[in-house]
C-alpha cells in the first residue's frame, strides 16, 4: 500500500475524547470537514457520558454530515484517555489514527500539514509541537511558560526522547504502530502522552514533528500546583526506569 | 538496550575517568576530589540557563486566539442553518 499516491489508499481516523463539550464538538467537526476536503477520513467521537447533552449534539452532527464520516461511540462514564483511544480505534477503519483534543486547543487546519508530512517521509507518526519556531502557546502566564519550559529540560536531559514537545497529544499515528504501543503505556494524564511517545522512539519508530499552535481556552483551570509537579517527576522517574 | 542501562554506562565512564585522574596526579588531588561536585553544579547552571533561554524564547501566537473566534463565528452560523445546537452549555 504506497501511500505516495495522493490520498487514494489512506483513511484517516480522528478519535476526539469529549466530556461536556456540546459546543467545541460542534465547532471542531465544522473544522475539521473545512480543512479536510478531499481527504478520505471519519471523526469518531468517545464521549464519556456527559451530562451536558454533548452526545445530542453529535447526533445532529450526524445528521448534516452522515453517520458514515461521524462515529459515536460513547462510554458509560469518564473512564481516562488511553482507554478511550483503544475504544475509539475498535471502531476505526483508517489505516492511519489521528488524536486531538475536543476544545479547540488542537486547530484542525494543521491535519493537512500532519498528512502531507507523513506522506513525504512515510514516518509511523507526526507528532504536533509548540515548543518550535512556527509553533507556539497563547493563554499561558509566565508561572506556567517557566514550569512547561523546566519540565522540558527536564525530560531531554534525562529522556533524550528525540521529540521537542512531550506532552503534547496532536498526533497523528500508523493504526497499527498506535496498536503497539498502546498495549505498553500504563500511566494516566498527560504522562500518558509522553510514554508513547517515548516507547516509540525507544522501539525504533519513525517520528516527524509538525509546528502547531496551542490556544489555551481554559484559563484559570490550569492547575498546576505542587502534587503535580510530583506526579510529573514520578512520571519522569518510572519512564526513566522503564523504558 | 534500555535507556537506564545507556546512561548507568556514561556515569560508570564518567566514573572511571575520575578515578583515573585521581591515581594519576595530572591534577592536584584537592582539585580531583571536587571534580564531582564541579560537574554536577555545572550541570545544574547549564540546566537553569537552558529554561531561562528557553522561556525568553519561548513562542507564543496572540495572532491565533483572534482567528480562532473568526473560525468560531464562521463555525457557528454554518450549523445553526443546519439544525445544530450552537448554545454554549
Amino acid at each position: 500500500m504506497d501511500g505516495q499516491n495522493k490520498n487514494q489508499a489512506n483513511k484517516y481516523s480522528i478519535i476526539v475524547p469529549t466530556y461536556n463539550e456540546r459546543l467545541n464538538i460542534g465547532l471542531i467537526v465544522y473544522l475539521i470537514f473545512k480543512h479536510l476536503k478531499d481527504v478520505d477520513f471519519e471523526v469518531i467521537v468517545v464521549d464519556d457520558g456527559s451530562p451536558d447533552g454533548t452526545q445530542d449534539v453529535v447526533k445532529q452532527l450526524q445528521k448534516v454530515y452522515g453517520e458514515d464520516r461521524i462515529l459515536l461511540r460513547p462510554r458509560p462514564k469518564k473512564l481516562g484517555l488511553g482507554t478511550a483511544y483503544i475504544h475509539g480505534m475498535k471502531h476505526a477503519s483508517g489505516n492511519f489514527v489521528v488524536i486531538m483534543d475536543a476544545d479547540l486547543s488542537h486547530h484542525p487546519k494543521y491535519l493537512p500539514r500532519f498528512i502531507s508530512k507523513q506522506m513525504e517521509t512515510r514516518a509511523d507518526i507526526v507528532t504536533g509541537t509548540r515548543y518550535v519556531k512556527g509553533g507556539g502557546v497563547h493563554g499561558w502566564n509566565l508561572m506556567r511558560k517557566l514550569t512547561s519550559r523546566g519540565a522540558n529540560v527536564l525530560a531531554q536531559t534525562f529522556l533524550w526522547p528525540g521529540v521537542s514537545d512531550l506532552t503534547g497529544s496532536f498526533r497523528l499515528y500508523r493504526k497499527s504502530v498506535l496498536e503497539d504501543i498502546i498495549s505498553s503505556c500504563v500511566s494516566k494524564g498527560y504522562v500518558f502522552q509522553m510514554e508513547m511517545i517515548v516507547r516509540a522512539s525507544r522501539k525504533g519508530y519513525h517520528i516527524e514533528e509538525v509546528p502547531i499552535t496551542f490556544v489555551d481556552r481554559v484559563f484559570g483551570s490550569s492547575k498546576l500546583g505542587g502534587s503535580e509537579i510530583v506526579e510529573y517527576l514520578k512520571g519522569l522517574a518510572y519512564l526513566l526506569v522503564t523504558t | 538496550m534500555k535507556h537506564i542501562l545507556k546512561i548507568l554506562s556514561l556515569v560508570v565512564a564518567i566514573t572511571a575517568l575520575w578515578i583515573g585522574l585521581l591515581q594519576s596526579s595530572v591534577i592536584p588531588r584537592s582539585h580531583t576530589w571536587l571534580l564531582p561536585v564541579y560537574f554536577v553544579v555545572s550541570l545544574g547552571c547549564y540546566g537553569l540557563l537552558m529554561v531561562g533561554v528557553g522561556l525568553m524564547n519561548f513562542p507564543t501566537c496572540p495572532q491565533e486566539a483572534l482567528l480562532l473566534q473568526e473560525d468560531i463565528v464562521e463555525a457557528k452560523e454554518y450549523l445553526k442553518q443546519r439544525g445544530v445546537d450552537v448554545s454554549s452549555s
